[in-house]
């Protein structure tokens, strides 16, 4: 009792730590992806004034 | 000058979980009838309240974008709206396993338990509306309505346990519960990293945010 008693305070700690550190990398991927579509965005505007 | 205030944020936050997670698994005794598992309630209990936090501030904002209709509450409320769903879900998941050892279960449907859920789902479900409404202005307003509209399962989850019987224990905290007072203060002295953890992530959320509005505003002129 006493060794799955402690096992299940470990998973705890690890579930907390694992879904906080999942949003972080799903925050990070997202800004990933955001900044790459802003430059071709950009990029694609500027392309466009240029060309009469 | 916005970056350094979140690097300094998050490492005063990692500091203080290193302490607190030395204090509360070395220095602690086990609790006399729950043993080690005990300890969940540091995670648990302030993974809720900055949960509940995000909701209120998710909230305010809310009312702030219908009052004047700056899209920048808009992004606030988004902001702690998604930061306070992932710490519900550290609540929901850590009650699980914590449940499963003293009661038995993992899940019961008590009122407790499933306002909570209730109230994850429900803001969940604001997530979910505002990627089904394209245009910014009227996402920002049915967005608002709901998020205003959510709020209320949160009193309804805080009392729930003062209110009906539940299989989960009555309050610890404001409440009448008693807990030894090291333990007490342990669950005070988590809050604070786990809240400026919160604060950080609403504050990087909002940083995405706005670049989400500046692709947006870019993809008009194309």
């Amino acid at each position: 009792m006493d060794e799955r008693n402690f096992m299940f305070m470990f998973y705890g700690f690890a579930a907390a730590w694992l879904i906080l550190a999942g949003y972080v990398i799903s925050l990070v991927r997202r800004e990933k992806v955001l900044k790459r579509q802003l430059e071709q965005l950009r990029r694609m505007l500027e392309h466009q004034e240029e060309t009469p | 000058m916005r970056e350094k205030i979140l690097v300094g944020l998050a490492g005063l936050a990692g500091l203080l979980l290193v302490r607190n997670l030395y204090v509360m698994l070395l220095e602690l005794p086990d609790e006399a009838a729950q043993g080690a598992i005990y300890r969940i309630i540091f995670f648990h209990v302030p993974a809720a309240w900055t949960a509940f936090v995000c909701f209120f501030v998710a909230l305010v904002a809310s009312v702030l974008y219908l009052l004047r209709k700056n899209l920048r509450y808009d992004a606030v409320a988004v902001s702690a709206t998604e930061v306070g769903l992932a710490f519900g879900a550290v609540n929901l998941v850590t009650g699980m396993i914590w449940a499963r050892i003293i009661w038995g279960i993992w899940w019961t449907w008590d009122a407790r338990l499933t306002s909570m859920l209730v109230c994850w789902l429900l803001y969940a479900g604001y997530l979910m509306l505002r990627r089904a409404v394209e245009d910014p202005t009227l996402r920002a307003r049915f967005a608002a309505v709901f998020s205003i509209f959510a709020f209320v399962d949160v009193p309804i989850v805080w009392f729930s346990i003062k209110w009906w019987r539940t299989q989960h224990p009555g309050p610890v905290v404001w409440g009448g519960g008693s807990m030894d007072p090291a333990m007490y203060q342990m669950l005070f002295l988590n809050w604070v990293p786990v809240l400026l953890l919160g604060a950080v992530l609403t504050l990087l959320r909002m940083r995405l945010e706005e670049t989400q509005r500046a692709v947006e505003a870019l993809r008009q002129f194309r």
